[in-house]
């Protein structure tokens, strides 16, 4: 045992042997005094604060030499009572709350719980289609940014600096139209029960059809940093292997589980928001390992792209169109203007309920602070976010506010196939492994 | 329901004008009557055939907004998991979403397990009640192995104890918490922060949300 006390890497003896702790860089002393242990196992505690891991997430390791034997996760660390807070306020914001789980697609998070009310008031197929459209719209811009940052830190983690700074670059203009369309860049809260928020501002589809033209052609240069480079695929081919039984046990779905070959998509499967009405394709690998997810992330882009050229060409057609339901009693006033300082009120709303008619200021005062009422019952409604399926299982009680929200969080369920992926594999693979399941931390603790 | 404090101090039912007569419809108690519709009739067929039993185990059948829930008793559920997963082809268990409903006399704390069939295309619902005196409900961990962490969330927010899961411990808040936070009568906040000497009171004790 050690003859001085290290300052970077002390040891106190505990009932499970020498614990070392190792608060700086001084690795030397720390390996001698590993040396000189009876047994090879050694437990090293990764995260919860590690640029590597993907968010604040802890993984315990127990290595033999540099072999990973037994992995565990801890979680919790972003945990922020979403579902609970959700019970107290009224169904329309709850929307405010849910866009913040999985922060990097919140319009999913929103889409999946807005889904589960319209399915419990029974007006799923009351909302207009201009709505649905925008919301497909969304939802694909959205799965473009979720992937760059995926794809971005995913090779930062290791060790590839350039592909991250372009992801960021493209995802910054995926969000300056989030930012036009809603007056937010991220937590937009722009899907709402009944349609959205409010409808496109002017001259947004012409930047829209300019984004993506750009999006297309730098895609290209982002592909071209990665895909068949020697080094990437020696960090990433075989890695992190996961086979289709073992994700089907563990619930595992998106595009880990199309990493094994099958071509399972919600949007394709068990359309929702009018995707059967969408040309496009499902990408599948079959190699069942990180390159395989990373490709796959890659190729959705495209197909992305793709609906986002066929939604602005539908609402070119539906100009004009409603974008929330028609049922008053549902549809929240959102008659609101974007200002140069971000969405405000709308004099002219303001003016019609304070001027002019005092039921509708009435009616305003009731659905904003009392809210509609849901028919009492429970759905389930599943979507395809970036990460897999985000299902939302909605519970009323016939109230103003929701019973029971509870999200089937991709990211939680697909950061238990962790271990089937790691164990076994050398230290430096988890980081690779960890960044292919993608998992975002605000969705897995919510 | 029972009370509980919302916004702007609302008591009950958050009717914040007095005026709006909230009254709760309760949902439906009884099992749906024949034809369910959609490929709801043949999934129940196929499961009588498979299993004897059935009559036992399932205490209702609810088609209920285009989705089925079978209410299986919790001393069957493991069973009627494996005929499901085997037979039926339900290969993907979508975790467990606990509910507590404290008016349902003996039948307060709900599981809900969404089960999703890749082969057919097909998504049904598994519900188990059980009582606040004996929350025990059996593991489904060796049935999907991904229920594992979804059933320690269960616990850990309803106290919902699943028998036989390899390690049931709290996995998303601290592990000497007290208490199962989305239980209903756990009140939201009411925990004050304490950081660096200086202590901020719970959000309840702040201003007018008591």
């Amino acid at each position: 045992m050690s003859t001085y006390t290290d300052p970077y890497a002390a040891s106190r003896e505990t009932t499970e042997g020498t614990v070392f702790s190792v608060t700086g860089g001084d690795w030397d002393s720390l390996v001698t005094e590993i040396g000189q242990a009876k047994e090879e196992r050694v437990v090293v505690n990764m995260g919860p604060q590690h640029p590597s891991t993907h968010g604040v997430l802890r993984l315990v390791l127990e290595l033999e030499g540099e072999t990973v034997t037994e992995v565990r996760c801890g979680i919790g660390y972003l945990h922020t009572g979403i579902e609970k807070n959700i019970e107290y306020r009224n169904w329309t914001q709850g929307v405010t709350f849910v866009t913040r789980m999985d922060y990097l697609s919140p319009l999913f998070n929103e889409a999946a719980y807005c889904l589960g009310v319209e399915k419990l008031l029974g007006i799923t197929n009351d909302v207009p289609e201009r709505a649905s459209v925008i919301r497909v719209l969304m939802m694909e811009l959205n799965r473009i940014s979720s992937h760059m940052v995926a794809l971005g830190t995913g090779a930062l983690e290791l060790g590839a600096l350039s592909p991250m700074i372009f992801c960021f670059r493209e995802r910054e203009k995926v969000l300056d139209i989030f930012e036009l369309i809603s007056g937010l860049r991220m937590n937009m809260a722009y899907i709402r029960p009944g349609g959205v928020q409010q409808d496109l501002p002017a001259g947004a589809l012409a930047k829209i059809r300019a984004t993506v033209k750009d999006l297309r052609h730098s895609f290209k240069d982002n592909e071209n940093l990665l895909v068949g480079n020697s080094i990437w695929m020696k960090r990433t081919e075989g890695i992190g292997y996961l086979d289709l039984a073992g994700a089907t046990t563990l619930g595992v779905t998106g595009p880990v589980l199309r990493s094994t070959g099958l071509p399972w998509d919600l949007r394709k499967m068990q359309p929702y928001c009018g995707y059967e009405n969408y040309n496009f394709d499902v990408v599948t690998a079959d190699t069942c390992d990180v390159y395989g997810r990373f490709l796959i992330r890659v190729n959705e882009l495209e197909q992305s792209l793709r609906i986002i050229e066929q939604a602005v060409d539908k609402l070119e057609k539906l100009e004009g169109a409603p974008v929330m339901v028609a049922d008053k009693k549902i549809a929240w006033p959102a008659q609101l203007a974007l200002g140069g300082d971000g969405l405000g009120n709308s004099l002219d709303h303001i003016r019609d309920i304070m001027g002019t008619s005092m039921e509708s200021l009435i009616h305003h005062f009731k659905l904003v602070t009392e809210g509609f009422r849901v028919p009492a019952g429970q759905v389930y409604t599943a979507i395809e976010s970036p990460r897999g399926e985000l299902g939302a299982h909605v519970v009323s009680d016939g109230g103003t506010r929701p019973f029971r929200v509870h999200f089937r969080e991709p990211s939680f369920n697909n950061l238990q196939s962790t271990s089937a992926m790691c164990e076994g594999s050398m230290v430096a693979d988890i980081i690779g492994a960890v960044a292919s399941i993608d998992p975002v931390m605000g969705g897995v603790d919510r | 329901m029972s009370s509980e404090n919302g916004m702007f101090g609302a008591q009950g039912t958050g009717d914040t004008s007095g005026y709006g007569g909230l009254v709760r419809t309760a949902a439906s108690t009884g099992s749906s009557e024949r034809p369910y519709g959609s490929y709801f009739d043949s999934v129940t067929d196929d499961l009588e055939r498979a299993y004897p039993d059935f009559a036992d185990a399932i205490e209702r059948v609810v088609v209920d907004r285009g989705e089925l829930t079978l209410h299986v008793k919790a001393s069957r559920l493991v069973e009627v998991s494996m005929i499901l997963r085997d037979k039926l082809k339900f290969e993907m268990c979508l975790g467990v979403s606990g509910v507590n409903y404290p008016d349902d006399k003996d039948r307060e704390l709900h599981a809900v397990y969404p089960l999703l069939s890749m082969t057919h295309n097909q998504r049904i619902r598994l519900e188990v009640s059980v009582p606040d005196s004996h929350p025990h409900i059996p593991s489904l961990v060796e049935v999907w192995a991904g229920n594992n962490w979804n059933e320690r969330e269960t616990f850990d927010m309803f106290g919902i104890i699943f028998d036989g899961h390899p390690g049931l411990t709290r996995i998303l808040m601290p592990d000497d918490w007290q208490g199962h936070p989305q239980r209903k009568d756990y009140a939201l906040g009411g925990i004050s922060v304490e950081y660096k000497g200086a202590t901020t009171p719970a959000p309840d004790e702040r201003r007018s949300y008591r």
